[in-house]
């Protein structure tokens, strides 16, 4: 199938791919999807004091889509809060990178990754009392 | 822009230049245009005559008898006459059919076809190296049992069945064998009498001739009767009406007798290019070859690179064009139902890249696909959070994965 050129962008130049340590307390991990579907990401963000995100990794199995939405993910969560990062749609993501109809299942995964990510984080930092057990 | 190297034979094949220019004589005024059907005056005859002098071809490649030879639209379509048509003659006989889980969806879906119209179907599980357990075949044969189609060679792993021991376990029981020869023919010898096989499918696209036809093996000696499925002015002895086209079968008549002729060396080819290939992905971790290696057509490589997803796999490969056994193109996220009956675990099957080398591949292809096959590998691992769970240690399947 043909792939739009952000989809393409982004799964040839895809940004902050890595990862960070796992058990680093200001780290957030979250890690969705199986295999069996043909597709996990691993998504890892670093939140400063102020609650505010200050980098973002990933590593992601999947199709090209799957990559280009993890990765504008970690775009997009940079300098937000928790909460701002936490409110971004799959929806946004599949506008962005104009998904067709059989890829949107890859942005659900994107937002999934972020809501894992972030619930991770306030679960280390005790700061889970948040009601987004979504 | 330029053109990706063509590593795709099992979807399709170019149209050998011999064959086109061949088929270009079969088609305006000045070539023999006629219909082969008209009786009444010269045009008639000439399109006969090439008609008959293809048919001869086309059974000359699977040493059968050039009136065994119905011309069909394709290799579905002999599919679909083979099985609908046997079914439908035999079944006073008998309502019970045998094939295998990895057979293509020609004979899948018209077997279930079948089964909505009453008949039964066995299907059978292959072993994890694509081929057939002849034991389990014969355990599945029953009294009512009056067909079995099991196909001479995988289109997705390039695997031969062994059709001659199958047809040893058949044929005393008086069950007519059926078995899909598109991806066989002109790539390794069939001879259908040895094979002991009663109806035979061919297409030529395969085989360096053109889209859009393709025969059906129908044997004489005994006879194997059919039911029809396209009615119509009685053409190819009752069997297949529709006028016939006369430029497509004269390309296959000429993409076969080309075969013949030059199978032995082409496929002495094809297999060094194929070890070749091998060869030079054999130093990548975790890269696992797909089916029986050794008994398996010339030109197919079918491999799972673990840990890396088919399709941004092909993607990362745009300068191959490539088939991937991952189905994350098709909203079903199913991956390749052949290796899931092979028992690959979902990674594998998801990792798979189909190559299929043929008459056009060179040395250089190959050479570069390696090249290029390091490289992209590496890359797409290191954006793989599995493999860098493997590279950690961690067993994939201790991981209780959030299934979506």
């Amino acid at each position: 199938m043909a792939y739009g050129t952000k989809v393409l962008d982004h799964y040839e130049n895809p940004r902050n791919v890595g990862s960070f340590d796992k058990a680093d307390p200001s780290v957030g991990t979250g890690m969705v999807g199986a295999p069996a579907c043909g597709d996990v990401m691993k998504l890892q963000i670093r939140v400063n004091e102020n609650g505010v995100i200050e980098e973002a990794r990933f590593k992601t199995y999947g199709c090209g889509s799957a990559i280009a939405s993890s990765s504008l993910l970690t775009e997009w969560v940079k300098g937000k809060t928790l909460e701002e990062a936490g409110n971004i749609k799959n929806t946004d993501i599949a506008e962005e990178l104009a998904l067709p109809p059989v890829k949107i299942h890859c942005s659900v995964l994107a937002e999934d990754a972020i809501k894992a990510a972030i619930a991770d984080y306030r679960k280390k930092t005790g700061k889970d009392e948040s009601v987004d057990a979504a | 822009m330029r053109k990706p190297i063509y590593l795709d034979y099992s979807a399709t094949t170019p149209v050998d230049p011999r064959v086109a220019e061949v088929m270009c004589r079969y088609l305006t005024m000045e070539g023999d245009f006629g219909n082969p059907a008209s009786r009444s005056h010269a045009f008639g005859w000439e399109a006969e005559k090439a008609v008959e002098r293809a048919r001869a071809d086309v059974a000359a490649l699977i040493h059968a008898d050039p009136k065994e030879i119905v011309w069909t639209s394709g290799a579905t379509e002999s599919d679909n006459l083979a099985l609908k048509g046997a079914a439908h003659f035999y079944q006073a006989k008998g309502r019970h059919i045998v094939t295998v889980k990895t057979e293509h969806k020609a004979i899948l879906d018209t077997a279930r076809q079948l089964e909505r119209e009453g008949f039964e179907v066995t299907y059978l599980d292959p072993e994890p190296d694509g081929l057939l357990d002849l034991a389990k075949l014969e355990a599945a044969l029953r009294p009512d049992t009056i067909l079995v189609s099991v196909m001479h060679v995988n289109n997705e792993i390039g695997v031969v069945q062994d059709l001659a021991a199958i047809g040893r376990i058949v044929k005393p029981r008086g069950i007519l064998l059926h078995s899909d020869a598109a991806q066989s023919a002109g790539k390794i010898p069939i001879d259908v009498a040895a094979l002991g096989v009663d109806l035979l499918s061919l297409s030529a696209h395969k085989v360096y001739g053109p889209k859009g036809i393709g025969a059906l093996y129908v044997r004489r000696k005994p006879r194997v009767r059919l039911e029809a499925q396209m009615h119509g002015g009685g053409h190819e002895r009752g069997m297949r009406s529709g006028t016939l086209p006369t430029h497509q079968i004269v390309g296959m008549g000429e993409a076969f007798r080309i075969a013949r002729e030059e199978m032995d060396t082409e496929a002495e080819r094809l297999k060094r290019l194929r070890e070749r290939l091998l060869e030079g992905l054999s130093d990548i971790e975790e890269v696992y070859v797909n089916g029986d290696l050794d008994r398996r057509i010339p030109g197919n490589l079918n491999i799972s690179f673990n840990f890396v997803e088919g399709e941004s796999l092909i993607m990362a490969l745009k300068e191959l064009a490539v088939s991937s056994g991952s189905a994350c193109t098709s909203a079903s996220l199913e991956p390749s139902y052949v290796l899931r009956a092979l028992g690959r675990n979902d990674e594998l099957a998801h990792s798979s890249i189909r190559f299929t080398m043929g008459r056009f591949t060179t040395e250089e292809d190959v050479e570069y696909t390696i090249r290029l096959l390091h490289d992209k590998i590496g890359r797409l691992r290191e954006l793989s959070p599995l493999w860098e769970m493997y590279k950690e240690g961690i067993d994939l399947n201790s991981v209780q994965w959030a299934a979506h």
